[in-house]
């Protein structure tokens, strides 16, 4: 058997009870060296899913193709920036503790192994370790009434959405007699012979998966949660599972549900069009702006659905694309959110940003920057992640998808750009504290991405491109 | 004399199921009730596992009912400890007091 394919993950699974037990037993203040090495530890686990043996392993419970080394990749690179962002952070908010990072680097072993799945029981398990992980980081400020009561939502919600899940995977198993993604793939060929408990089997899988990506009808934890947890958090939920959760959902649609596509094709487009009114609508009426945050990515959840409802090639490269580029952006605003402090309190209303551009001219240009490019202003990268997406629903010939998509980001234009309205015309308010090196690191290096990445999309694009092709083959 | 089939257990899940979801949505009580009604779900999707396991004659059924239960001790031992850190912020596990964040 051939156990090298998992190795990024149990590289990663050990480093992470290596950092638990070394700091449990070592008494002083540790949380920066206990961060580093879940730096370090990540970019180990990089370098071996780049470098690392394709194919797949474990009875076929578990496959490691190009699909899944694209997004293990982009988890990686959005839980490392999480981490970074966490640290001046929770320092400040007096709950810098060493848990925090390896409760981090769990949750990220619990999505690799998600990513990898070829089998409904890996999907449960990974599911589950990065769910378990992503509950206790959500009450992790375990003195602060909001944060327990992100967490006690985000748990009984969550426990829902894999109760669901559950019942669905019961149902196609029942009903097909296997739990393997290549077997069903090979025994559903035809959607007029799948049994009619198959399919509901299916539509339990996807509900179960769309409350797992907050699409629209099943987001409603996704704004108490987004505003309730501690920022660290937020940023981390919003980058990371993100990307796991629609890798999968990709995954399971196109794999074993693949020739289903006529059963499932109507039900992600409902979806797409729900999420993508849905953010740009009730986002204009916020004022907190990590709430802001969260209906801005129940819409981009929306578009990235719409370059999954095509099924084709071109759908899932749009929509690696799509997500490869919304972890930069966000992850970018979140540094700039992170770095709004006045006295020591973290605060997080958008009037708060007024006059910033007097006050921190370089903070405001970068975030009016990640504003304009979440509203998709040309020649942002997030622009190209919605060309992407779009045009392979034109070419799928879902015309309704794409204009809805054009006319739910004009609607979006609006609150993006109101911000930059606060920060660049109204009377200034009082300055930030300084910003921490770490967050400057951040939002300099993703703000680059972003404004850049028109010059030289190729390496971004060709990458998701092989990746797309492998789930295809 | 009426034989116990695969439909008798289906039947009993899918009810599982229903109370299990109607415990989480219409419960305006205690939060443990909706932990309990959580547990009610797996252990719904459990039943089932085991019922098809047993129809078609599968040992991977029966493998993931084990995992299943695993989980869910898990699970509830996380719950529990939210709902100890929220009731002492917050003096109650009254789910109507659970609204300080609306939207």
């Amino acid at each position: 058997m051939n156990w090298t394919i998992a190795l990024p993950e149990i590289v990663l699974a050990v480093i992470g009870l290596a950092i638990l037990v070394f700091g449990v037993l070592r008494k002083q203040d540790n949380v920066l060296l206990c961060t580093m090495l879940t730096v370090g530890g990540f970019l180990a686990a990089g370098l071996l899913v780049l470098n690392g043996t394709r194919g797949g392993g474990f009875n076929g419970q578990f496959l490691a193709d190009s699909f899944a080394a694209f997004n293990k990749v982009l988890i990686l690179a959005g839980a490392s920036l999480a981490v970074i962002l966490s640290l001046d952070f929770n320092d400040k908010q007096g709950i810098g503790r060493f848990e925090f990072p390896v409760l981090v680097l769990f949750a990220t072993v619990g999505m690799m192994i998600m990513v990898s799945a070829s089998n409904l029981m890996t999907l449960y398990l990974g599911l589950e370790l990065q769910s378990l992980a992503l509950y206790v980081l959500a009450a992790f400020a375990r003195d602060d009434l909001r944060s327990s009561e992100a967490g006690l939502k985000y748990f009984v919600l969550g426990g829902l959405a894999s109760g669901l899940l559950l019942y669905g995977i019961s149902l196609v198993y029942g009903f097909s007699g296997t739990m393997d993604f290549a077997k069903l793939a090979s025994l559903l060929t035809d959607p007029l012979t799948a049994s009619p408990g198959l399919i509901f089997g299916v539509v339990f899988v996807l509900v179960g998966l769309a409350f797992k990506v907050s699409a629209v009808p099943f987001h409603m934890w996704t704004p108490d949660v987004y505003e309730g947890a501690p920022t660290s958090v937020t940023v981390f939920l919003a980058t990371a599972p993100k990307v796991a959760a629609m890798a999968l959902f990709t995954r399971v649609m196109c794999g074993p549900f693949g020739h289903l596509v006529g059963a499932w094709h109507a039900l992600i487009v409902i979806l797409s069009i729900a999420s993508m009114l849905l953010g740009a609508f009730t986002a204009i009426g916020q004022s907190n702006i990590k709430r802001l945050m969260a209906y801005s990515s129940i819409g981009h959840m929306g578009f990235a659905l719409a370059g999954l409802s095509v099924g084709t090639a071109d759908g899932v490269r749009g929509v690696l694309v799509y997500m490869a580029i919304y972890v930069a952006m966000t992850a970018g605003t979140f540094a700039c959110i992170i770095a709004m402090r006045r006295q020591g309190r973290a605060v997080e209303q958008i009037s708060d940003l007024a006059g910033l551009a007097t006050n921190d001219p370089w903070l405001a240009m970068l975030l009016a920057g990640f504003m304009f490019s979440l509203a998709g202003i040309p020649l942002m990268a997030g622009f190209f992640a919605k060309l992407y997406v779009l045009l392979a629903a034109i070419e799928g010939g879902s015309w309704t998808l794409a204009v809805v998509g054009v006319l739910s980001s004009v609607v979006g234009a609006f609150y993006y750009i109101r911000i930059i309205k606060v920060m660049y015309f109204d009377p200034a308010a009082g300055a930030f504290d300084r910003r921490a090196p770490s967050l400057s690191l951040v939002a300099g290096v993703t703000g680059l991405f972003t404004v850049l990445f028109f010059l030289h999309p190729a390496p971004v694009v060709d990458a998701a491109n092989v990746a797309a092709q492998a789930l295809f083959r | 004399m009426m034989t116990v089939g695969l439909g008798h257990y289906l039947v009993v899940s899918a009810i599982l199921l229903v109370l299990g979801i109607f415990g989480i949505f219409l419960n305006r009580k205690n939060v443990i009730v909706i932990l309990m009604a959580i547990e009610l779900i797996l252990l719904s999707v459990n039943l089932n596992f085991v019922a098809f396991s047993a129809a078609l004659g599968d040992l991977a059924g029966q493998v993931m009912a084990m995992l299943v239960l695993t989980v869910a001790a898990a699970e509830a031992a996380i719950g529990l400890a939210i709902v100890v850190i929220y009731f002492r912020n917050r003096g109650s596990i009254q789910v109507e007091d659970v609204n300080l964040m609306k939207g």
